[in-house]
Order: structure tokens, then sequence, then C-alpha cells
């Protein structure tokens, strides 16, 4: 093939194929790729771990396996270990018999699929979360590392709240790095690319909801960077567990309902703290959100529920996976709210989704006691792969999650709307 | 008829009709239930998206802005592909994001299917072309809407 880039001489020979076609393949498309964004090197990874986003042995998803028994059997395993996202079943979340029955057609090659993983380079059979770089799971990379990651909320906390340089790439890409050993040189790997071109001005008299901020920002600026000012007003100056766990719901909303793999939060973020509005592009459009258009985005939802006012049979808590520190805060407000509603037990059956990591650690508090007997059950499944069963789907399932909310059927309402609908028992 | 010129992603040539989505395409949402459920005319099922939603992609001129949503967009494409049920090609009137390159380069180099993929062809582009329009797409990234 005719390469722009430049290449080192390794890097040519795999391409020539040195070691075999399928590394050479994969090289190919890694250079293709680069090319198409005017990448004029690879550049070397240099976070310690990957992070798969396929996770699901989804049978119709064949050609993906084959793929990566074509990489398996060619010895072309990933360079690096890594984490993977949820996975798509757990048999302590509420399902019936025609469920169930789907839910064994549908994900029949999950047990093959995480065979794939082992011999790929999976950490270890605690790697499957989407919040891999929680301190309980531990892939969590330095500031300016190169990653090759996919799970787009993964990508845009890992760049804007760690520092870290990772384009938004797609599932399959995210191994092909790791397998190189190296990445294209483009986008938010660059200087350049991490500018703002987008001024967003948070004008809202009380703190906003994470998830309708993030989602208005994520369908302004779609896959540019934008720089928030005005949010440390709410959410305070300091990086700790509540204003990551914030930002964590925030940055998913924006690359769910946008492309955003990346933002500065003005006196937050660490770029921005060490150059604040350097980060700024010249002629960086500007966006004002107040409390009539956290409204008007929360109002755009559609209800593609049959019934619209069908009452809700099963809650979501919990996409992107729950911290430590959110298990805690849900745990209070549900046992609060029940004692307020002269209740023992949620009136909606309700799933809170956290890393396999964080349970464990949670399970040793006297909060995680609390849970099953307000009949919450705390899982590490993965709600968007059980709600993409259309015996699921077809079922009035509500969420916090903006994400859920836009690939699936569920339904979404604010933490305070959902705290309502299942400690009062409200439709 | 107007022509407009773009960059060929995937250099192709393919004549077929156009489907229109004005809003960002959300690739995982728009395949999942094809590809989940043996659609062959893979019929988008993105609720948000109002100008394609039920609409069948499979075998249509795909016109869009960028791609949004999951990182698991390119693999979808690739999977689509793979599958026959991708369409006959992608036009971006902007310049292509990260997923959907992805899945037009795994498509190009991992798949026999041919889905010629052309970008930055321009915002008047996406304010001409309506759905059901004939279009005809040039190995050099020309692409003619009548």
């Amino acid at each position: 093939m005719d390469v722009k880039m430049k290449l080192t001489a390794d890097q040519q020979a795999l391409l020539d194929g040195k070691k075999g076609e399928s590394v050479a393949k994969v090289m190919r498309t890694l250079v293709k790729y680069g090319e198409t964004f005017g990448a004029e090197k690879m550049v070397p990874i240099t976070g310690e771990y990957g992070h798969l986003v396929t996770s699901f042995g989804l049978s119709v998803m064949k050609p993906v396996y084959e793929l990566m028994d074509q990489l398996i059997d060619a010895g072309a395993l990933s360079g690096q270990k890594f984490t993977v996202d949820p996975r798509p079943l757990d048999p302590n979340v509420p399902s019936n018999f025609m469920q169930n029955l789907f839910f064994k057609i549908m994900y029949s090659k999950q047990h093959d699929y995480e065979e794939q993983l082992k011999k790929l380079g999976i950490i270890d059979e605690d790697s499957f979360t989407c919040t891999c770089y929680m301190n309980e799971v531990g892939n969590i990379p330095k500031k300016g590392d190169v990653l090759s990651w996919a799970e787009s909320s993964a990508v845009v906390y890992a760049n804007s709240i760690l520092g870290a340089r990772c384009n938004r790439n797609s599932g399959i890409l995210e191994l092909f790095g790791s397998i190189a050993g190296f990445v294209p040189y483009f986008g938010l790997l660059t200087d350049e690319g991490r500018k703002a071109t987008w001024i967003v001005e948070v004008r809202t008299t009380k703190k906003p909801e994470a998830q309708i901020l993030g989602s208005a920002i994520g369908m302004k600026v779609m896959d540019a960077v934008p720089y928030v000012k005005g949010l440390t007003d709410f959410i305070g100056t300091k990086l700790n567990a509540e204003a990551t766990a914030y930002l964590k719901d925030f940055g998913a909303a924006t690359a769910s309902n946008g492309a955003v793999g990346l933002y500065h939060i003005d006196k937050l973020t660490p770029e921005a703290v060490e150059q604040g509005e350097k980060l700024i592009a010249k002629d960086a459009k500007i966006y004002i959100i107040d409390d009539a258009e956290l409204e008007r985005v929360k109002a755009s939802y559609p209800c593609i529920w049959k019934d619209p006012d069908a009452k809700p049979k099963l809650c979501f808590i919990g996409c992107p996976h729950l911290s430590a520190g959110q298990l805690k805060d849900w745990t209070e407000k549900l046992e609060t709210a029940l004692t307020e509603s002269g209740r023992q037990k949620v009136t909606i059956p309700t799933v809170f989704t956290t890393s396999p990591a964080v349970k464990r650690e949670f399970d040793k508090t006297p909060e995680a006691k609390k849970l099953p007997a307000m009949g919450v059950i705390v899982s590490n499944i993965c709600p968007l792969m059980y709600m993409n069963n259309p015996q699921c789907a077809k079922m009035p399932v509500i969420t916090n999650s903006n994400k859920l909310r836009t690939y699936t059927s569920s339904r979404y309402y604010t933490d305070a709307d959902i705290l309502c609908k299942i400690t009062k028992g409200d439709k | 008829m107007k022509q407009f010129k773009g960059r060929p992603v995937v250099a192709g040539k393919v004549s077929t009709t156009a489907l229109v989505s004005k809003a960002g395409f959300n690739t995982l949402a728009s395949f999942q239930h094809a590809l989940m459920f043996g659609d062959k005319s893979a019929k988008c099922s993105d609720q948000n998206n109002a100008d394609i939603f039920n609409k069948p992609m499979c075998n249509q001129a795909l016109c869009l802005p960028q791609t949004i949503g999951s990182t698991t967009g390119g693999m979808v494409l690739f999977c689509a592909s793979a599958m026959g049920r991708q369409p006959s090609c992608l036009l971006f009137s902007k310049p292509i994001d990260s997923l959907a390159a992805a899945g037009a380069i795994l498509s190009e180099v991992w798949t026999d299917a041919a889905m010629p993929t052309v970008d930055s062809l321009g915002d008047d582009f996406l304010e001409y072309v309506k759905t059901g329009m004939k279009i005809t797409v040039e190995e050099d990234g020309t692409v003619t809407v009548e």
C-alpha cells in the first residue's frame, strides 16, 4: 500500500508482513485510520493497561469473534493487559422465563468470547466494568499517558479528569493499538486537538443535573472540545470523590448524547487548572446554559413505551457503574426516603450497578447490608446489554442514566424523581 | 441535479438512493436491532433520530453530518458489512469522525463488502440532498445528487 505516514523500520516491517498477514492487516488498518486524520507518525502507548469496549458474547456478532480467532491463531495478542466493559448477564437481576430464554440465545457466545479475552490479555475475572479508572479497579492512567482505549465514557473520563491522551477509538481499533503497541498521532493526542472550540457558560440557579447538563452539551457541540465555565460554583474546585462521580456521569452523557472525547472544566480539570483560558481556541463558539435550556433538553427526550403511563417494572441506577461514594449516597437517600414514606422496601424492583471491585469493597460497609433489606440488588451487569433483550425492551424501565436512555427504551428521570418513584410508589 | 466534491476515505463507485440524517448518526442505536434480530433491510432503530427511525439503511446512500455515540460504532459498521447489511455508501457533510472512519476502514481491510465512504462534502450537500433522491458516487469523491 502507498503509505504517506512516516513509519519506523520496525513498523514498516510489520506492514510488510514480517509477523504474518493478520498483523500486516492490523497495521494496514492503523495506517489508513491515522492517515484519514492526517497523522504523520505512530506514537508508543505509554499507559500500563488497555480498555476494550466489547464485553458481550452476542451470537450475531460472529464477524468479531472470527476476527478475534484469526488474531489469536496468528499470535497477534495484546501487548498490554486490559480491562473490558461489564458483562451482559447476571442471574440476580430480575428476569422472567421468556427474558431468560432470549438471554440464553442472544448471549450464547459469552463463554467462548470470555475465553478469547483471556487469550488476548484480560487482567482477571474482576476486569469487567465501564469504570476501570476507579481506585478499587486500578486501571488508572497517569497524566499525559497515551492510551488505546474504547468505551466512550471511559475515554472521556481518562482524557478530561486524568489528563491522559486517547482518541475516541472504536471497538476492535483499540485492540489493534494494544497489539501493535502504538497508535496514530492525531486528534486528542495532540496539544492542538485538545484546545476547546466551544465555551459553555453554566448560568443555572442551582446545581445542574449532571446527566442533563452533559446531554445538552453533547447534543450541541457533537465531537468538539467544550470549555465549561461556571460549574465550579456548584461542584467546587477540588477533584474529590463527589466531583469526579458527578463528572463521570456528566461525561458519559456528553459522549453518548454527542461525541465528546474531552472536556475542560474551568478551575477544576487538570489542563484547565494549568492553562486556564489559554486552552480556548480562537473564535470558539459560545453556548449558554440556564434553567430553561436544561428544561428544554429534558423535555425533548422521547418516550417510546407502548403505554407512556405504564407503571415502571424495573429501575436501573448506575450507567456508567456507580462509585463507592455514589453507592453509599444512594443507600442513605433511599433509607431516608423510605422512612419518610413509611415503607421498608422500594416499590419498583431496583438495581444498582457497579464494578466487581467496588462491590467487593462496598460489601464490607454497613450500607451494603441495608440494601437487600430495602429490596435493592447490587449487580455488576451492563444494564444496556440487559435492555437489548427485546423481551426486556418491551418492559417499562426507568433510569437516571442518559446513556441508557439514549441506547434503549428505558425512560430517563432525574435522581430526585427516581428516588420519589421507587420509594413512594408513583406511577 | 447538483454535484459535490468530497474526500474519498474509502474510494469506490456506486449508484443508489439517498437516506438522509440531518442529525448526528448514532451507529449503535441505529444498527442495534438490525444486527441482533436478523433484519436484512437494517431498519434504523434510533428512537432519537426522527429523520430515519424505522427506515431501511441497507443498500442506501447514508447521508449524514457525522456519527455520534458509543465507541462500538466502528465495530458495528464492520459487523454490518461482514453480514451484508451495510449502507451502499457513507456520505459525510463534515470531516469524518474517528468511529465512522474505523468502521469504513475495518470494512475495507477485513471484509469483502464495498462501502465507499466520502467525507467533507460540505453543509450545502446536507441541505440539498433529500431522502429518496438518486445518488452517484465516483472514485474521486464526486457525488452527484438528482
